[in-house]
């Protein structure tokens, strides 16, 4: 039997994913974008690792850490893009590179 | 650990607002190691030891690792000594450390508790975790392995064209 009531941690996790969705949202900052989106991606580890906690299971645990490699695929290569995309526009403002060519 | 927790997740909240509302990207790269470390002890708190570790080590030890050098890539040049004072001011730098004192507090707190596991009916410990990733899980495992290798060339090749 948890302690903590599995809620209040599902909640967290709510309220953690909301605040990076509005983050994503708002910023215009490529940066901020890609913190935003592992702000969500933590959340929505956490509600998994929450669940798993209530059934005292370690499927949750593991549903993280696949949550966790692609959250470091993801930051490896969206990186990148922002250099390259630095390295281009000289700014960090994605509404520069909303034209597409090609 | 009750009370750890929900103060963990007042700390947690509070910095990943501070993230989402932050100007330079400095700082809000401190608020979210910050905000991972809240995560870390949350983890902890219910009973996800292993978990709470990977958070440290993967999330708050490379990922915002790699973020910050990514910053400091972009902000080379006539501008970087002005702004390095810029970060260095007491005002900058008050806000994450005082919410770290916070977590450090229940740090030391969990740690004179004596119980090194949390709350040992809930705990799920690192050797299940470990035996069902290599047994159920080993498919995903494996393509875990093949998603980073494929992130790891994907960045290597959007990468070198910058020279």
């Amino acid at each position: 039997m948890a302690m903590i009531p599995m809620e209040h941690g599902l909640m967290l996790a709510g309220i953690l994913f909301s605040l990076g969705m509005v983050g994503l949202l708002v910023r215009r900052n490529l940066i901020f974008m890609l913190l935003s989106i592992e702000i969500m991606l933590n959340a929505a580890g956490m509600a998994f690792v929450v669940a798993g906690s209530r059934w005292i299971q370690p499927d949750g645990q593991i549903m993280f850490m696949f949550i966790l490699a692609t959250a470091a695929a993801e930051v490896a290569v969206g990186l990148a893009l922002v250099l390259q995309l630095y390295d281009k526009f000289k700014t960090l403002d994605v509404d520069a590179a909303s034209k597409m060519r090609g | 650990m009750t009370v750890v927790f929900y103060i963990a997740a007042a700390v947690a909240i509070i910095s990943t607002l501070m993230v989402i509302t932050r100007k330079n990207a400095v700082h809000a790269l401190l608020y979210m190691i910050v905000s991972l470390f809240g995560a870390a002890i949350i983890f902890y708190s219910i009973g996800a030891p292993f978990v709470a570790a990977l958070e440290i080590i993967v999330y708050a030890g490379a990922i915002m690792v790699l973020f910050v050098f990514v910053v400091m890539m972009l902000n080379l040049g006539k501008r970087a000594e002005a702004q390095e004072r810029q970060w260095l001011t007491p005002k900058m730098w008050i806000g994450p450390a005082v919410l770290a004192v916070i977590l450090g507090a229940e740090f030391v707190y969990i740690l004179s508790t004596g119980h090194v596991t949390p709350s040992v009916s809930t705990a799920v410990e690192p050797k299940e975790v470990g035996l069902a990733l290599y047994t159920t899980y080993l498919l995903g495992v494996e393509l875990a392995g093949m998603l980073l290798l494929a992130g790891l060339v994907g960045a290597y090749h959007l990468g070198k064209k910058l020279r």
